[in-house]
């Protein structure tokens, strides 16, 4: 094992600088072409991956601006105290070290035109095919008074290049014994649908050991979320008298903040109050997308569902949480899964091969508690017109009094499963 | 033998037209690396799919999570949404070479 790595390290670099000495003899090669990824997330680094060990005959450049990436999935086992920022960052050297070429520096703008995306640093990077895969800019504004100078105050604590979830964890450690820790939760649709309560989960996790007599609570904009019964069964059983959440038809949606006052204000002027307040505001396509014309008026790009190819621009091919992708839900998995269906569809379109067939997956994870993980598990197709999810697939995990005595060893499994599951993904990019 | 036909009629059922074209079986299997590792080894209590069965037994794993009749966290939810062609796909990524 440690002897197969080491040779592999060995062999890496030259294996790079063939690469990346060759590209014209590449080129020259059956269904050949420069493949530029913008952004290095999710999607970005996931098709990067999957193209480089798929497809030696394609030129792979990634543009990422950021040296390292914080993953938001485990930031909220930050708040718990179960993980530190070290654990959940990572860089890009093994990807360039597989011969993909990494560009840090900002894209500002793509001429769809002449295909090429230019940098912050002026240097034009041209494409045959361009994936964009940037995920989501907050709407500042959307809810009045919340800026991105109101958000050091009350963090969101949701884009981690923006904002690391330290600074939300910092006034965590912070805040008193019976304080009272308030959030606010967007309408759909807006990144990863069962973040927030996974978040709930791990910040009553921390004071139920920390600050008992401490409260949250949640107001959110939606009337129903994702893994609901399962989560609302868990924080009755895990953290009794300690969640309070309210949806829209309770007066939950938050329309106001006041910083200096620490206060929020819903649509039927209910003021509450927190020690700590974590706003997740309403979020659009990052703006490099929605710039490069990429973004319907919704702000969310429309793609073709058996390519990813952007429905506006051709030759370009969007990922992630920028697509408007419904009922595939915006997550890290579903962003990997897209990234590997446009790589083998622009694969194909470069040979000249017919599309291959639009599978998508996705499982999202959540832990609840100590030991205590539920899921949500969806199997999609791409049809011409839409996504649609495989009838009698996928679906929530059990709820207790389904399985019975299995109930404990079921919650400790999927807990497991999904460290299994952070680990083989980020060892899938970064690794 | 009792499963496979309703198993059959099912996965043509949920076929869309598309599916007459043959399945993918490396970029269907990315969906299972996603948890099971870049070549199947698993970890973290996660099985390894890497070579571990013949296709048959793979294949036969696979029907038996459909139908509920092998326990599993998230497989049975995981399986109903593939085809058995897909799955013969997969069987043949995943399976002992033969
Ligand atoms: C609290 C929380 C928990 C979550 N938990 C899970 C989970 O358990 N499972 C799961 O599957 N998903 C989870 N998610 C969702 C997941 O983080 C996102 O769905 C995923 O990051 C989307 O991938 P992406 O490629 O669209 O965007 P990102 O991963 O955000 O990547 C975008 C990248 O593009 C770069 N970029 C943007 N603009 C430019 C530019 N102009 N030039 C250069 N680079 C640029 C950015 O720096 C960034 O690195 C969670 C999210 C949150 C907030």
């Amino acid at each position: 094992m440690t002897l197969a790595r080491r040779s592999l390290l060995a062999a890496a670099p030259a294996l790079a600088a063939a690469t990346l000495a060759a590209p014209r003899a590449a080129r020259a090669q059956a269904g050949a072409g420069r493949v530029v990824i913008l952004g290095g997330g999710f999607g970005g680094a996931s098709a990067a991956r999957f193209a480089r060990d798929r497809f030696p005959q394609l030129d792979i450049t990634l543009i990422e601006r950021s040296r390292t990436f914080t993953t938001c999935p485990y930031g909220n086992l930050v708040l718990a105290g179960r993980r530190d920022m070290a654990s959940i960052t990572f860089g890009y050297e093994r990807l360039a070290a597989r011969g993909v070429r990494v560009v840090h520096q900002a894209a500002v703008a793509v001429d769809a035109g002449a295909k090429r995306v230019r940098l912050a640093d002026g240097a034009q990077v041209p494409y045959d095919k361009l994936i964009v895969s940037p995920g989501i800019d907050l709407r500042w504004g959307a809810i009045e008074g919340y800026d991105e100078a109101a958000s050091a105050r009350m963090p969101h604590g949701w884009v981690p290049s923006l904002q690391p979830i330290s600074v939300l964890a910092a006034q965590l450690r912070a805040m008193r014994d019976g304080g009272v820790f308030v959030m606010a939760i967007p309408d759909n649709p807006f990144r990863c649908p069962p973040g927030p309560y996974e978040r709930i989960s791990m910040v009553a996790e921390y004071l139920k050991r920390h600050k008992p007599r401490s409260k949250i609570i949640a107001l959110d904009a939606k009337n129903g979320f994702s893994k609901q019964p399962l989560f609302q069964d868990a924080w009755a059983e895990l953290y009794p008298g300690m969640v309070e959440w309210r949806g829209a038809s309770n007066d939950g949606r938050v329309v106001r903040v006041r910083p200096a006052e620490m206060e929020v204000e819903t649509e039927f002027g209910d003021r509450v109050k927190g020690d700590v307040i974590n706003v997740i505001p309403p979020q659009m396509a990052a703006s490099i997308a929605r710039e490069a014309g990429l973004a319907a008026a919704s702000g969310w790009c429309p793609i073709r569902p058996t390519t990813f190819e952007s429905a506006q621009v051709p030759d370009v091919y969007v990922l992630g949480d920028a697509t408007v992708a419904a009922p595939m839900p915006k997550s890290g998995f579903a962003a990997s899964s897209h990234a590997k269906h446009a790589v083998a569809c622009i694969a194909a379109s470069l040979a000249g091969r017919p599309t291959p067939p639009a599978v998508f997956f996705n499982t999202c994870y959540s832990h609840v508690g100590d030991d205590y993980g539920i899921s949500i598990v969806g199997v999609f197709r791409g049809t011409p017109e839409r996504i649609v999810e495989v009838e009698g697939s996928g679906g929530i995990s059990p709820r207790n009094e389904a399985l019975g005595a299995r109930a404990r060893d079921f919650r400790k499994l999927e807990a497991l499963y999904a460290d299994g599951w952070y680990d083989a993904i980020t060892n899938e990019m970064f690794g | 033998m009792r499963i496979a036909a309703p198993m059959l009629a099912f996965g043509l059922l949920a076929a869309p037209p598309a599916l007459a074209q043959a399945p993918d079986a490396a970029l269907l299997a990315g969906s299972c690396q996603g948890c099971h590792g870049a070549t199947g080894e698993g970890g973290h209590g996660i099985p390894s799919i890497k070579q571990q069965q013949t296709r048959a037994e793979f294949v036969a794993a696979m029907r038996a999570f459909r139908a509920n009749e092998r326990p599993s966290t998230v497989m049975g939810r995981i399986t109903r949404g593939y085809t058995d062609a897909e799955i013969a796909a997969l069987a043949v990524h995943f399976g002992k070479p033969e």
